[in-house]
């Protein structure tokens, strides 16, 4: 089981906290709008993607756990 | 059974249920359908049927009728004859000429899955439509023994608002913009219950599946593709229309049912205005299947080809419908408003020969760019389409770049562009 770090769009307005608290995965396209490496969060990571997660001012990011490699998610975080 | 099978005995005018039951025999009840003599569920027969949606995403249909089984809470089966492809007609065709079908279909899976809930989604333009429809189905022997009887919803013209969560939204808050998914509207869709929504040339399929069997349906097209499907098919043929097609055909069969061309064509649009262009030179062999177009880049999205005459301009054609498109975002996603704005700007200044030097590279990177970044699909079509375009014309877009506007540039649109509505009722 992997976590991985997603964006819901419509809620996104491009604050772009996200890409300063979480470089290692988020970077900023050339209108402020996070892309997202979708590559599994590292434990060591985890800590870091929650508090990310809860900086979101408008509330558009969640930490999706998956299941192996078939991307069958078994449930979501909404910290 | 060869072809047609939906179009069966259309005609002018819209068939009535006596004449509908007499072409198409009896719909059976639930409990009488069987294959080789044993009862079979509808469920299980759709199911072996391999049938796919026709709405654009050619989604297996027996894929959504387990999830929405799977869901808790009884189900709402809603008929989408929204059709917000502009070159489109055939679901505008099938419910004005043969509502019973449609209707048909989404009677016998509301009955497989205990829904006592049918709505049907028509865009607010056909008025056609919505008159045949509503004459269909008060003339049903179910019009006044059914429980819930069918809800006819007007929902807003535009390219997003019939996706299937723009119509959730829109009936349950009136906002006719797609949703971000999960929840999965076969979750929690229609008064959050869990909802299953098919395009109306779908159930006309799933209606004949009913009556006829799977294993009827899979003689048609390839096993990964059976049966048949409805292609509005413009432009530059002779007889432009509607025609029901076997998966799997070549396409120069089709274009000579439509009585050839009228004149020369320089590319095919295959999918509508999230399709893909396909160079005139090496159309013809092309089998409409996935098989076929899937290796071109291309899809039959909800069933559109236009042909696209020399005579045209395509630069033009495209710097329109790429506006368009932009214009039809639901304004919600930061990627698709902004992406789209700025491939069609630099698009139009190209058309002008306004272009700077790195024009292109910009809309190539601003369509990679856009790609997966929305709550619905709209960024990825429209970016399809214009790298296509990109690829098929690139002499003509070359020209334009260093020449500015030819001569062909202001004659009538093949591809047409309604007038923005509003897409909040």
């Amino acid at each position: 089981m992997s976590l991985r770090i997603e964006v819901d769009p419509i809620k996104c307005e491009a604050h772009g906290q996200c890409a300063e608290l979480l470089p290692e995965r988020i970077t900023l396209d050339e209108w402020g709008y996070p892309l997202i490496d979708d590559a599994p969060i590292p434990a060591s990571l985890a800590g870091l993607a929650r508090r990310t997660v809860r900086a979101c001012p408008t509330l558009a990011l969640r930490l999706r756990h998956v299941l192996h490699e078939s991307a069958a998610d078994v449930g979501s975080e909404r910290l | 059974m060869s072809l047609p099978r939906v179009l069966l005995g259309a005609g002018a005018g819209t068939m009535d249920h006596a004449t509908h039951r007499r072409v198409h025999g009896e719909l059976p009840p639930a409990a009488r359908r069987s294959r080789n003599g044993r009862p079979v569920p509808l469920l299980a027969e759709l199911s072996h049927a391999g049938l796919r949606g026709r709405g654009g995403g050619a989604f297996p249909l027996a894929a959504k009728l387990e999830a929405v089984q799977r869901a808790n809470g009884r189900p709402v089966v809603v008929i989408n004859g929204t059709e917000g492809e502009p070159m489109s007609v055939k679901d505008r065709m099938l419910l004005e000429a043969l509502p019973h079908l449609v209707l048909d279909g989404a009677y016998c899976l509301a009955d497989a899955l205990g829904a006592q809930d049918i709505v049907i989604a028509l865009d607010q333009s056909m008025g056609e439509g919505h008159a045949a429809v509503r004459r269909a189905v008060r003339e049903r022997p179910e019009a006044g023994r059914r429980t819930g009887q069918p809800r006819i919803i007007s929902v807003p013209t535009g390219y997003v608002t019939g996706h299937e969560t723009a119509i959730v939204n829109f009936v349950n808050r009136g906002i006719a913009r797609p949703m971000t998914q999960p929840p999965r509207i076969s979750d929690r869709g229609i008064g959050r219950r869990p909802t299953l929504m098919s395009n109306a040339e779908t159930l006309a399929h799933v209606a004949l599946i009913a009556r006829h069997g799977a294993e009827w349906f899979r003689t048609l097209g390839p096993p990964d593709e059976p049966g048949s499907a409805l292609v509005t098919l413009s432009g530059g043929v002779r007889a432009p229309g509607v025609y029901e097609i076997e998966y799997g055909s070549r396409f120069d069969a089709l274009v000579r049912a439509a009585g050839g061309l009228s004149e020369p064509v320089r590319a095919f649009l295959f999918g509508g205005y999230a399709g893909t262009w396909i160079d005139a030179a090496g159309a013809a062999p092309v089998k409409l299947a996935r098989g076929g177009l899937s290796p071109l880049g291309a899809s039959l999205g909800a069933g559109v080809i236009v042909a696209l005459p020399r005579s045209a301009c395509p630069v033009a054609e495209v710097t329109r419908v790429a506006g368009w498109m932009s214009d039809q975002s639901a304004s919600q996603c930061g990627p698709c408003v902004n992406g789209l704005a700025s491939i069609a700007d630099t698009l139009a200044d190209l058309a002008e020969g306004r272009g700077g030097r790195d024009a292109f590279t910009d809309i190539l990177r601003w369509s990679d760019l856009v790609i997966g970044r929305g709550a619905c699909a709209h960024p990825d079509g429209a970016a399809a389409f214009v790298t296509s375009a990109l690829r098929v014309f690139s002499t003509e877009f070359d020209d334009h770049a260093l020449n500015g506007p030819c001569d062909a540039c202001a004659r009538r649109p093949v591809l047409i562009t309604p007038r923005q509505r509003s897409v909040v009722a």
